[in-house]
């Protein structure tokens, strides 16, 4: 562990992404405490600009204050990114062992099926399923996971595929384990660092889904979300530029922020790999 | 690839894409019958726009009192005709919707494509080129930043600086309205509106194809035969761009195949901020009235699109490079 976050620090933008996902965090968990009351609610004169009023960052067509609003945004924004990547992981995790371990027949059909989802095109799929099962944000998180699986089960299939010859595994097939205590003891632990850099840079691209399907007017109806603050900014861009530019900064610094932590995870879980890297750039 | 065996990989790589367009439509269906309510209100248009009448002709057209599977072939039979459904709100048949909107989408992705294919190898190549000096952090750093950024926020962002603070561009539509132009004027015209679109969804791929090509360089460049290039005394530069660069374009191409399906995704958050008049403007206007049979449609279309794409990308890369695999 000790050696992990040695390794981890040494990625100095890695450090800075991962103080400013605490930074969001931190924002996103004080919102009610900060901004007490709905973000729904008329705080000032509409179209206040920003510094004015007491508005550190302006008021919208409805008076209503923005920095409230991207505040509780991020309550969404990470709730979003964080629940659809776990269930993505699910069904990849699952899809991506199954092709992996078993080979022949079943890889040859969770692979075709998992091509045909990287083919369609995913954000208009996701418009659809939004579309379809009326805006909320159980339909949101459903839309992003199911277009979001797909690498998962690719990386995880490539890791099983050459984890399942190895001799620890070979072992375990004739001490008589069954194949599923393989998978998830054996197989499973060991696949599990290019799953966790997958996921920092998943929670980053659902982040950016959420926030374009809200801005389309595609979100939750009852909760504020970046997304949603930059579509109400979009036709009064000329009127108010602040109600379309800080909550884009917010989603940009949020984004950036996983990103950065991500590469940070993939050179402290492949040290290895880290040590090229760093001979060769 | 020997000529001969040519026609038997088109085959199969036809057939292959008339696979993925059946199970597409079959995604269609299974939507309409997954969503909540009657799958008849679903295809009418669900706010309000059906009268009954409609609903009623829709069932027995669509043979909603059969059973499923015959249900399916009805509706795969429509399809393949290409009748992709009418719209009830807009009072025309949908494949003649996306059709008459299918040019200016194909116009703006085809100049961010180029765009972002030039400008990304281009930076990628000097990145790779300079490996650790100033210059390769600064486009690490700006491919970093575009990766981060939504897409529609790109575009207000240049809208707000270009078209309402300086006042160079114009923010919405592909032409000037009530000015009469002639012959190169009104090439000129679209030109000064495609710009802004077109650099919006180019941008995010520029970041990806820079950020590609410098990796792909880099690995090559560690190869024998650049070693032996080299050893013979081929000038740095040749080397660079006979050597390296030749080799390091073709997972870029690949690529570049495989995303052609987010670019068209792109496309509608592009249309949607800059009133583009695309089938991705078509998609937003039929979300708004939540005219479903248009929604679908347009999946429809833009999948076939993709799939249309990477089975040039297929031959091209057939042509090109010897060495594929026609099996693959």
């Amino acid at each position: 562990m000790k050696d992990f976050w040695r390794r981890y620090r040494r990625n100095k933008g890695a450090v800075l992404g991962l103080v400013i996902l605490l930074l969001v965090m931190l924002m996103a968990a004080t919102a009610p405490l900060l901004f007490p009351g709905s973000p729904w609610d008329m705080a000032g004169a509409p179209f206040s600009p920003p510094g004015e009023m007491g508005m550190l960052l302006g008021t919208d067509s409805l008076g209503r204050d923005v920095a409230a609003g991207i505040a509780h945004g991020a309550r969404i924004s990470l709730l979003v990114g964080a629940v659809s990547t776990l269930a993505a992981l699910l069904v990849g995790v699952t899809l991506g062992a199954i092709a992996g371990y078993l080979g022949g027949i079943a890889d040859d059909v969770v692979m075709r099926f998992t091509e045909f989802f990287q083919t369609i095109p995913s954000f208009v799929l996701a418009i659809l399923l939004v579309a379809i099962f009326t805006p909320s944000i159980g339909s949101v998180v459903f839309a992003i996971a199911v277009v979001s699986w797909p690498p998962v089960a690719r990386v995880v299939r490539a890791e099983f595929l050459s984890l399942r010859g190895r001799e620890f595994v070979q072992a375990a097939e004739v001490l008589g384990k069954s194949r599923l205590a393989i998978v998830v003891t054996d197989i499973l632990p060991n696949a599990l660092s290019p799953i966790v850099v997958l996921s920092s840079l998943m929670v980053a691209s659902a982040i950016l889904l959420e926030s374009a399907l809200s801005f389309l007017g595609l979100g939750d109806p009852n909760l504020m979300t970046w997304g949603f603050l930059i579509g109400s900014g979009r036709s009064v861009i000329r009127l108010a530029w602040w109600m379309s530019v800080f909550p884009g900064v917010a989603i940009f610094l949020t984004v950036l922020a996983l990103n950065l932590v991500g590469e940070g995870l993939s050179d402290a879980l492949n040290p290895r790999l880290a040590r090229q890297r760093g001979a060769g750039a | 690839m020997e000529a001969s065996k040519l026609p038997g990989f088109l085959l199969r790589r036809g057939v292959k894409a008339a696979i993925v367009v059946l199970a597409i439509v079959v995604c269609n269906f299974l939507l309409v019958h997954a969503a909540p309510g009657d799958p008849a209100s679903v295809i009418a248009g669900q706010s309000g726009a059906a009268d009954a009448v409609f609903l009623e002709q829709l069932r027995r057209q669509f043979g909603l009192d059969q059973p499923l599977h015959v249900q399916l072939w009805i509706y795969l039979k429509s399809v393949l005709s290409l009748d992709l459904g009418f719209s009830h709100r807009q009072q025309q048949p949908v494949a003649a919707l996306v059709l008459e909107r299918l040019p200016a989408t194909l116009l703006l992705t085809g100049a961010a494509f180029a765009f972002a294919l030039a400008a990304g190898v281009t930076l990628g190549a000097l990145a790779a080129q300079r490996v650790g000096r100033w210059a390769d952090s600064v486009i690490t750093v700006i491919a970093l930043t575009f990766y981060a950024t939504p897409l529609f926020w790109v575009g207000l962002m240049l809208v707000l600086v270009f078209s309402v603070w300086l006042e160079w561009l114009p923010s919405f539509g592909m032409s000037s309205v009530g000015v009469e132009m002639h012959g190169l004027e009104v090439v000129w015209d679209v030109a000064q509106h495609l710009l802004l679109p077109a650099l919006t969804l180019g941008l995010f791929y520029l970041a990806v194809y820079a950020r590609l090509t410098r990796a792909t360089m880099l690995e090559v460049a560690d190869q024998d035969f650049v070693k032996t290039a080299r050893a013979k005394g081929v000038p740095e530069g040749r080397i660079l761009r006979a050597h390296v660069l030749r080799n390091a374009l073709l997972p870029v191409i690949t690529f570049a195949g495989i995303q052609a399906g987010q670019l068209l995704g792109g496309s509608i958050l592009v249309e949607t901020v800059f009133a583009w008049p695309g089938i991705g403007r078509l998609a937003f206007e039929a979300l708004l009235a939540r005219d479903y049979p248009v929604l679908l449609g347009v999946f429809f279309c833009t999948s076939v699109m993709v799939v249309l794409f990477n089975l040039l990308t297929d031959l091209l890369y057939a042509i090109i490079d010897p060495r594929v695999e026609v099996a693959g």
